[in-house]
């Protein structure tokens, strides 16, 4: 079940080893197929299949430590539509591939990787459609109800490291991934691939553009999310950003969290909708007995540091899609709440 | 037998709302995989289907979630057919609904993490003869809600029954077209709760051994807010007088023990025809937000609060509220059944502009004013006064009516 996915990265510069596949566009617009194979995307030897390409975010959302391998294929001749906020909008045929994996060893992440999933987000005519297949021992098979997946790996301090991973079930592709009533991808958004593909060379936005994927970039004043975890850049944007890609596709006014008022996508602006000094709605015991979400310079009396780092269902967030803490964003996120200055009751 | 039978679907199919494949009836049982195959269900489910769930106990380590229009969920009795979530490891509630007219009946559920019965942003939600326990008894850790619909529309909960939610037993919140009825609520911290929502019949319920019974809340930074039109008529609000087990930071945490009714903000509430008895603070009390807010759009007031033809016994001995030994003491003992904050002004944030209530406050039963004035004087600086005793005839005021689809699946 192993493999090294090493290779995977270099796609598109390394020859395939043999008789390339064919996307099948057609199944992908008409049919949840069974077997991933049978949409043609990777062949035996997980190579892309032509016009299948890899992506990669400045930020990605948190997933247990999973390396979570991006691709998009789009019908050939056709682009996606620059949007400066939200997803960019990709033409009908487009699908977008998440595959998820572990390495043996999380310090060393190129190698030895265990694929776990293969996420589907596939724009059909009636709108997109979420799917996941799950690796199985003839190849990774449709799974729409979810299913729980024990990993043992060595964990970044050397220690054997449990995970109970959890593939999401075909509703909760859907609550993450809603706006308003509609299914939208989340991840691919212009602020987010204004990076280097790999974090190195131009900016994916220019690279698509130049190979005619892209249409209507504007001429210049990009939007760009910062990167989490590079230290080299302002603490608030690498806050705001990590806020926005973990939370921000609930945490909405047209998301799954919209009751809750707290809103953390990233062009928010009202303190209190980002939970400066906001008070609880419904959070529960999940308000851990403190006051506010954010309560300025206190990361200890904030609710949304406490949520972050607990394992419990009911008082975690993200309700789902990890079972462990993130212990390096949590960190920054205690970071950003203690520099701030204190602000006044009732908010902003 | 068998035209019998298709005529009988045909009839549920049309009473389903004219879908055109024929309803189906999917089984699930007890057993292995219990998670997966109810789940599967759930998804595969078409409008117009009935997901059965058999009699027995269904161990369940992850939510359940249903996205599908017009389905009804039905177990064999909330006895019977029990959802056992002592072990849940993932998701914030039991059971999460996200389509519109859907029925869930019939079913118990044990346990769960956060919330028991969920629905978002459904247009037609009916939780009809269901039971949500904590069966450990009240305690800080147990589940926030027991059922919560929110954000949603045409709601009706009926003959239920929630004990030891950590904050309310039945929470509606920021949702609109409700009716609540013949439910029980105990052992909550709050037992029904109705939050910045508009058009709600709390009806026929009873409500014990809360720490507050029957509440109706407006908050303010929040995408629905004005509540407004709650009729809280012909319950049994008895002895409310749990300790406050409520994580503290939450709203219900500052609710009083021994509350019977509570109405904070809102417009236009009528409170008629309750039994209201044995609760130890206020049998109604009426207040505004009593936080700091800076949402200019919130009116943290209440507004046109009628208090009329209620049955009120032995309230209001042992207030817990700050000052309310005092203010007790002042009038000669026991707390009249009716207490009104007095406040009747609050300055809009940022502005400087000052705003008063209209409509008021208004009841045939005794009652105090604490004559606090302005939104945000600590109730220490009560000015406890009569409220003036009136005689009130109940307008009529039209019930709440569901479509007619949705209660014939909640018979």
């Amino acid at each position: 079940m192993k493999r090294v996915l090493a290779a995977l990265l270099l796609i598109g510069a390394a020859p395939a080893p043999m008789a390339p596949v064919r996307v099948n566009a057609d199944l992908l617009l008409t049919t949840d197929a069974p077997r991933l194979a049978d949409y043609g995307l990777f062949d035996a030897a997980e190579t892309p299949a032509p016009g299948v390409r890899p992506y990669t975010l400045g930020t990605p959302l948190f997933s247990d430590h999973a390396e979570k391998y991006r691709f998009v294929w789009m019908p050939p001749g056709r682009r996606a539509e620059y949007r400066a906020k939200g997803a960019l909008e990709f033409p009908v045929g487009t699908v977008l591939i998440k595959r998820f994996g572990f390495p043996a060893d999380l310090r060393r992440p190129m190698d030895d990787v265990a694929m776990v999933e293969t996420r589907l987000l596939i724009h059909r005519p009636a709108g997109w459609v979420a799917l996941s297949y799950v690796e199985d021992k003839g190849g990774a098979v449709l799974k729409r109800a979810g299913k729980r997946i024990p990993i043992r790996v060595t964990g970044y301090d050397g220690q054997p490291l449990a995970i109970d991973y959890a593939v999401p079930n075909q509703n909760q592709c859907k609550q993450c991934h809603m706006t308003g009533d509609a299914i939208t991808p989340i991840g691919p958004t212009a602020g987010n691939l204004n990076h280097g593909l790999f974090g190195e060379g131009p900016s994916q936005l220019a690279v698509w553009q130049a190979g005619g994927r892209l249409a209507g970039l504007p001429a210049d004043n990009w939007p760009r999310l910062a990167r989490w975890d590079d230290p080299a850049e302002p603490l608030e944007a690498r806050a705001r950003t990590y806020l926005a890609v973990n939370c921000g596709h609930c945490h909405d006014r047209a998301g799954f969290a919209s009751n809750s008022g707290l809103y953390l996508n990233p062009e928010e602006t009202t303190p209190a909708h980002l939970g400066i000094m906001k008070r609880p709605v419904a959070a529960g015991r999940g308000s851990g007995g403190q006051m506010f979400s954010i309560l300025p310079g206190q990361p200890d009396a904030s609710i949304l540091v406490h949520r972050m780092e607990s394992n419990e269902p009911g008082i975690m967030m993200p309700q789902f899609g990890r079972s462990m803490v993130h212990k390096e964003g949590a960190a920054l996120i205690r970071q950003w709440i203690a520099a701030m200055p204190p602000a006044q009751a009732g908010g902003g | 037998m068998m035209r019998g039978t298709l005529a009988a679907l045909m009839a549920a199919t049309l009473l389903a709302g004219g879908t055109t494949a024929a309803a189906r009836m999917i089984h699930v049982g007890p057993g292995d995989n219990a998670h997966e195959r109810l789940q599967t269900a759930l998804i595969e489910a078409r409008p117009g289907d009935t997901v059965h769930i058999a009699a027995g106990r269904y161990a369940l380590a992850d939510g359940l979630s249903l996205d599908v229009d017009n389905v009804t969920i039905k177990g064999d009795g909330p006895d019977r057919t029990i959802l056992d979530f002592t072990a849940q490891k993932g998701e914030g509630e039991g059971l999460l609904i996200t389509s519109d007219n859907v029925v869930v009946r019939d079913i118990g559920v044990e346990n769960p993490a956060g919330n028991g019965i969920k629905s978002k942003g459904s247009d037609g939600i009916a939780l009809v003869g269901i039971r949500v326990e904590w069966t450990g008894g009240p305690k800080s850790t147990n589940g926030a809600y027991g059922l919560y619909p929110v954000s949603s529309k045409n709601v009706l909960i009926d003959r239920t029954l929630v004990k030891g939610a950590s904050d309310a037993g039945i929470y509606v919140g920021q949702s609109q077209n409700i009716i609540v009825r013949n439910s029980r609520a105990e052992m909550n911290v709050a037992g029904i709760e109705i939050e910045n929502s508009y058009d709600a019949d709390v009806i026929g319920n009873t409500a014990t051994n809360n720490a507050g019974g029957i509440l109706v809340f407006d908050l303010p930074d929040l995408p629905q807010q004005g509540g407004r039109n709650v009729r809280v008529t012909g319950n049994q609000v008895i002895a409310n007088n749990h300790p406050n087990f409520a994580a503290p930071g939450n709203i219900v945490a500052g609710v009083p023990s021994g509350t019977g009714i509570m109405v904070m903000a809102n417009e236009q509430v009528l409170v008629s025809g309750n039994h209201v008895m044995g609760n130890n603070g206020n049998g109604v009390m009426i207040v505004a937000y009593t936080q700091a807010f800076a949402d200019k759009a919130y009116n943290p007031l209440p507004r046109g609060v009628t208090v009329a033809g209620n049955h009120f016994m032995d309230n209001g001995k042992a207030p817990a509220f700050p000052g309310g030994k005092e203010i007790a003491a002042a009038v000669g003992g026991t707390l009249p059944p009716v207490m009104w904050d007095g406040i009747t002004r609050y300055a809009v944030p940022g502005s400087g502009v000052e705003r008063a209530a209209s409509g008021g406050v208004r009841s045939d039963a005794a009652g105090i004013s604490l004559n606090l004035g302005v939104q945000g004087t600590p109730s220490s600086a009560a000015k406890p006064a009569a409220l003036p005793l009136l005689t009130i005839p109940i307008a009529p005021r039209a019930a709440i009516v569901l479509p007619a689809e949705l209660e014939a699946r909640a018979k």
